[in-house]
């Protein structure tokens, strides 16, 4: 039986008393994207830093890219890269260090050539000597997505990406991730924007309360059909939120 | 291979970043200065003895306090936009984040101390250059010990919203064996004794220095996960 690419059976995660996640099962194919929505403390970001290794679950069965996070957290960091609303990106180094500096981390070869490529792939290739916090915030996230694809990941998670960004930078990293979608890596994202989850995705699934509520495949599923699922299970008083 | 040039990366990242900012250093240099002038003003009218006395506790209260100050930042730079989990997302061992930031912060430690250092001969007329093998080898040894409990609480403290104050509370009680081994064997060098008369607390320098380095290397990856 194939692989698959991230496999969560009975996950969970506990906080003292608190349960942020409660029985996650997940299985997610090569080349696949999926989408989870919630709303704020939905336990979104704790399931991707479980995921990332960034936090170890309390309990439950995690495959990612073929390792299991509790033997070979090391390996698995390699074919893991990750998008956070937060840039991980050094103010005080230009884009151009702070992509060598992440490519030597990783050992990456031709580093040269890779940085070349992703700065094109992300639109700053003529600012790759200016500093960071020169930046932009809608080009401080290129830049951020630049770092995660440094090491050709098989494995991205996205973790609220699209958090401050203006309308024009929205849409250019919709653009950049829809690039990603290449049949080979396999992409997690994490929002609490609907439109945004069903643009990109090839399933959706809905995370309240800890719990995986609702999943389904996009093909065939339109905005409105989301919308009622998200609030039927969410709650009508999040509907704001999503606006 | 891969280990050094990791190791390497991280140290060369922190420097060509104080290079460019210079907030660490020059804070942490000013302060060590204000240190000895304050207590240069002080015990400027006592005698020979009295700056013998009480000029090993001035030099360690300006090393230790100043390098509080640099510690605390180290990991705060790395707070900033999350990078810790950048570096922790990074392959290998996480250990390795723990000695590259203990490397930098025994670097710029000592590059204040050697500044510091003539001045404090000055300040307080007194002859280092005869002593200053000894010196140097306790300024080595203590500033490891210390460097290397500050580093595994910088990591700590960075992690909270009183990182501030947090810091010193954590360290100064854990650190006090190194600082009390450095006052004592400063000041025995500064009276003239010779090196055999120091063994002891040399010793103890390189017994906490071999023991809390391991420990911090181990503990480092428990200590910023979350």
């Amino acid at each position: 039986m194939k692989e698959p690419a991230i496999l969560a059976e009975a996950l969970t995660k506990d906080f003292g008393p608190i349960h942020a996640l409660s029985g996650i099962d997940l299985r997610l194919e090569k080349g696949e994207f999926l989408t989870i929505l919630g709303p704020n403390g939905a336990g979104k970001t704790t399931l991707i830093k479980i995921l990332a290794t960034l936090m170890r679950p309390t309990s439950g069965l995690v495959r990612v890219a073929g390792y299991d996070l509790a033997e070979a957290g090391e390996a698995l960091r390699r074919r893991i890269g990750v998008i956070s609303h937060q840039t991980y990106l050094y103010e005080n180094l230009t884009a151009y260090e702070n992509l060598r500096f992440y490519g030597r981390m990783y050992g990456v070869q031709d580093l040269e050539d890779h940085i070349r490529g992703v700065l094109e792939e992300v639109g700053l290739k003529g600012r790759r000597d200016h500093l960071v916090r020169t930046y932009s915030r809608g080009m401080q996230q290129r830049l951020s997505i630049a770092r995660a694809l440094i090491h050709d990941p098989s494995v991205l998670l996205l973790d609220e990406p699209y958090t401050g960004l203006d309308q024009h930078a929205t849409r250019m990293l919709t653009g950049l991730l829809a690039r990603l979608r290449d049949g080979e890596r396999t992409v997690i994202l994490t929002t609490h924007q609907l439109s945004q989850g069903l643009e990109l995705s090839d399933f959706v699934a809905i995370l309240v309360r800890g719990r995986i509520v609702y999943q389904e495949k996009v093909a065939g599923l339109s905005l409105a059909d989301l919308e009622d699922a998200y609030f039927q299970h969410v709650g009508q008083e999040y509907r704001w939120d999503t606006q | 291979m891969g280990y050094t040039v990791r190791l390497w990366a991280i140290i060369y990242k922190d420097l060509v970043s104080e290079f460019r900012t210079k907030e660490l250093f020059s804070s942490m240099f000013v302060f060590a200065l204000l240190v000895l002038i304050i207590f240069n003003f002080a015990f400027s009218p006592g005698t020979r003895e009295l700056q013998l006395v009480t000029a090993p506790g001035i030099l360690w209260v300006a090393f230790t306090f100043a390098g509080a100050l640099g510690l605390g930042r180290s990991f705060a730079l790395e707070r900033e936009k999350d990078c810790i989990h950048g570096l922790m997302l990074c392959p290998g061992d996480r250990g390795i984040i723990f000695l590259a930031k203990f490397l930098g912060n025994l670097l710029f430690m000592g590059a204040v101390e050697v500044i510091t250092l003539p001045l404090f001969a000055i300040f307080f007329n007194v002859r280092i250059l005869p002593i200053l093998p000894s010196l140097t080898l306790i300024l080595f040894l203590s500033t490891i010990g210390f460097a290397s409990v500050g580093t595994l609480f910088a990591a700590m403290a960075a992690a909270t919203k009183t990182r501030e104050v947090l810091l010193p509370i954590l360290l100064f009680p854990v650190a006090v064996p190194v600082i009390i081994a450095a006052v004592k064997s400063t000041g025995r060098v500064l009276e003239g004794r010779p090196l055999s008369e120091i063994a002891p607390w040399l010793n103890m320098l390189l017994s906490f220095d071999v023991i809390f380095l391991v420990i911090c290397y181990i503990t480092f990856e428990y200590v910023v996960e979350e």
